[in-house]
């Protein structure tokens, strides 16, 4: 069969480097292909809120259970996703299936993260009377969300403390303000990842020219 | 023109145009199908919505199947959802390419690094909204302290606990809670 597929437990770093932007691996596609529809399947189908929710229970999914990514890799995902117009699931979704799969990785990660809400959305416009008053129903959704809280913070605790553990003063700070800006300011997610990028573009440009004095020292 | 090309071409924009995620889309999704083309009054779409958010999935994905399925059944449902993620996949398609393509690159990476406390922040304030609707039943700004849920609050901090020390799967964690919170207000009879 063909190798198609990523691994990244014996990738090697430096392919990267020669532009070579998907690694092949030993791994059986098939089945690396099928994990991927199964993992994106089940965290939409169990995903209630929306998108930085998912990404978050991706991370826990990718990073932590099946180290297919690293930390920082899914961070950028993330980043590049919420820029992206279009649902923040399913563009997270193409970049990791990307990741995992090429193309073809895309199209089943996709498909994982689409299926869920269309079967379960097209069983509710059927039976849409029923399901408004079904108090059971309204307190299962109710309490779950606490669930899905409680996920999320166990990953932002995480986050937060790879954060913290950089010692740049430059990097918590902009962790905090963004969180203030966010849930104090009402900014927009948007403008949050905006403001970081000039800040990330000036960092680069102090660095390069720190370096350059260096190099004529 | 047909009923599908009309919902089909509707939910590409919806798809093209949202950027910023599950809420951005709504009023999108409005001046579509209620205000354009006029395929829904604004009852059923307030209906929707709350559908929407009441499941699991994208909240376009949601209303792209829900509106598909009461226009044009299935063949809607397939169009509607088709049309909000191709320009998603196109996109992030390209943007995936550049950044596996560029992203060991030493500049690259300085400027990824900034993003990256952002995102951990974004992540934490989407945490915290979700928290609050699940025990004040509001947002922060309208928290009022005799909404205050117990049992909602006992399963976060039980939840979490569990999360920080046995480390188990988050659908696990998500679907026990939904089973042991129904249970705890239909036997202290809240319900």
């Amino acid at each position: 069969m063909k190798k198609l597929c990523y691994d990244s437990a014996t990738s090697d770093k430096k392919n990267y480097m020669k532009g070579d932007s998907i690694m092949r691996s030993k791994e059986n596609p098939a089945r690396m292909l099928w994990q991927l529809f199964k993992a994106t399947f089940l965290l939409s189908a169990f995903t209630f809120g929306g998108g930085f929710v998912i990404v978050s229970l991706m991370k826990k999914k990718f990073v932590e259970e099946l180290k297919w990514l690293e930390e920082e890799e899914m961070l950028d995902i993330t980043a590049i996703a919420q820029s992206s117009p279009g649902p923040i699931p399913i563009n997270a979704s193409v970049i990791l299936g990307y990741r995992m799969c090429g193309v073809i990785g895309s199209l089943v990660a996709i498909l994982g993260t689409s299926l869920p809400p269309m079967i379960i959305i097209s069983v509710i416009s059927v039976f849409y009377a029923q399901f408004r008053s079904n108090h059971v129903i309204a307190i299962a959704l109710q309490v779950m969300r606490a669930g899905v809280a409680a996920v999320i913070f166990d990953v932002v605790l995480n986050l937060a403390k790879k954060v913290v553990d950089t010692r740049r003063v430059l990097y918590i700070m902009l962790m905090v303000t963004a969180f203030v800006g966010k849930v104090l300011l009402g900014m927009d997610a948007m403008v949050v990842i905006l403001c970081c990028l000039v800040v990330g573009l000036l960092d680069l440009v102090f660095e390069l020219r720190s370096s350059r004095r260096k190099a004529v020292a | 023109m047909g009923i599908l090309n009309q919902l089909f071409l509707a939910f590409i924009q919806v798809g093209m145009f949202s950027v910023g995620g599950g809420y951005a889309a709504i009023p999108l999704i409005q001046s579509q199908i209620v205000d354009i083309h006029g395929l829904m009054t604004l009852a059923e779409f307030t209906d929707l919505i709350t559908i929407a958010e009441m499941t699991p999935g994208p909240i376009s994905i949601n209303s792209a199947t829900f509106v598909g399925m009461r226009l044009g059944g299935i063949p809607g449902v397939l169009l509607c959802t088709l049309g909000c993620i191709i320009p998603s996949f196109c996109i992030c398609l390209a943007l995936a390419h550049f950044y596996y393509k560029y992203r060991n690159f030493s500049g690259v990476q300085t400027v990824l690094s900034a993003l990256r406390p952002a995102v951990v922040a974004l992540i934490a304030s989407a945490g915290l909204s979700i928290l609050l609707l699940g025990v004040f039943q509001s947002d922060l700004g309208g928290i009022v302290l005799s909404n205050f849920r117990w049992i909602e609050a006992v399963i976060f901090v039980g939840a979490l606990f569990i999360l920080r020390k046995f480390h188990p799967s988050a659908i696990a964690v998500i679907f026990g809670s939904g089973v042991v919170g129904t249970a705890a207000y239909l036997l202290l009879g809240l319900a």
